[in-house]
């Protein structure tokens, strides 16, 4: 079952949907702020890190 | 027999990262998803739970650090340090290219501002600026002449990191608006996409278009070829087609592939799941 965190930019509600995992990458719906999943229990969401210099592929 | 035991070395969960370890539980194996942001190691230590931990870190220094203390401490990995260690510098890709036989462009390397805009006029213009370690088409630089090639020399310099005082030229390759990213699994390439933009930089992340590639005879043979030259395992291989024939540009250790699974038709987490779980039985440790 979902549950809501609130985004930490806009205090949005951003749905984590079943299957969710711990440090995946979400977009908030309501701002686009781009936020990592911390925690599911509880739930809660924070700003995701800045890219950097080597990140990627 | 135990079932294997299988780490998953990653910070951010991408969609890449999801897939796996959706990939892992539909084959019921039970995968240890490690945030390489908590580990503590201390370097003797030698008692890791896994037989063998697929590397899936965003941050290249951090990942390759760590597969070098796994693999010293006896872990097996895939992609090895060795294999990250090549691929993760432009420079010595290249320079195993060019040793081992496989087509790429010409590349010329400075490593001075003098020496830099020396190696500028020998590759012609346009050519291409690249920092060594870097990716998603980051600071890479078009030099169309003498003037760019001055101002950019300076702001390398500028810049102050140093893997900019090592310069990286390569001869420009007009692409017609696309490249080749060919996906390479132990010794099979399984799968190749196009990437189309209107711009000279095609990566997917920059706003390239996947569309699927046919796996010719040529592709294949020059894919696997360069995954060798870099060490071998689960490798992208970004092609140029060139007028003398396919020629390999880059190689990638931590592939990223959400975009390709669609137009391909090839479930890639799959296959990469499949060769993790087979590098783990030829590797176990107890």
């Amino acid at each position: 079952m979902a549950v809501v965190a609130a985004c930490p930019t806009c205090a949005g509600e951003v749905e984590l949907v079943e299957g969710t995992e711990v440090s995946e990458i979400l977009e908030c719906p309501e701002c686009g702020a781009e936020l990592e999943v911390e925690s599911l229990s509880p739930p809660k969401v924070v700003d995701a890190p800045e890219e950097e210099e080597d990140w990627g592929e | 027999m135990a079932a294997p035991r299988i780490g998953m070395l990653r910070s951010l969960v991408r969609p890449e990262e999801k897939l796996l370890l959706d990939a892992f539980r539909a084959r019921q194996v039970q995968v240890d998803s490690i945030d390489i942001r908590e580990m503590v190691v201390e370097l003797h230590q030698k008692d890791y739970p896994w037989d063998v931990v697929l590397e899936r870190c965003v941050h290249h220094s951090r990942a390759l650090h760590c597969l070098k203390i796994l693999n010293d401490a006896g872990v097996h990995s895939v992609n090895t340090y060795a294999v990250g260690a090549v691929c993760g510098d432009k420079l010595i890709t290249s320079s195993m290219l060019v040793k081992a036989g496989v087509p790429t462009p010409s590349v010329h390397v400075a490593f001075d501002e003098e020496s830099a805009l020396k190696a500028i006029e020998l590759a012609g213009y346009p050519c291409v600026l690249k920092p060594a370690v870097g990716s998603w088409g980051r600071l890479l630089a078009k030099v169309n002449d003498r003037d760019a090639a001055e101002a950019l020399v300076e702001h390398k310099l500028l810049l102050g990191t140093y893997h900019h005082a090592v310069f990286y030229v390569q001869k420009f390759i007009e692409k017609k608006g696309r490249d080749i990213r060919a996906f390479v699994i132990g010794d099979r390439c399984v799968a190749a996409i196009y990437r189309d933009s209107p711009h000279w930089i095609t990566n997917t992340a920059r706003g390239g278009k996947a569309s699927n590639c046919a796996v010719t005879d040529e592709l294949a043979a020059l894919a696997v070829a360069a995954a060798r030259a870099c060490g071998g395992g689960i490798l992208a291989v970004d092609v140029f087609e060139t007028p003398e024939g396919l020629q390999a540009n880059e190689v990638n250790y931590t592939m990223e592939f959400r975009n390709s699974i669609a137009p391909t038709g090839v479930d890639i987490p799959g296959l990469v799941v499949d060769y993790t779980l087979a590098e783990a039985e030829k590797h176990r440790r107890s």
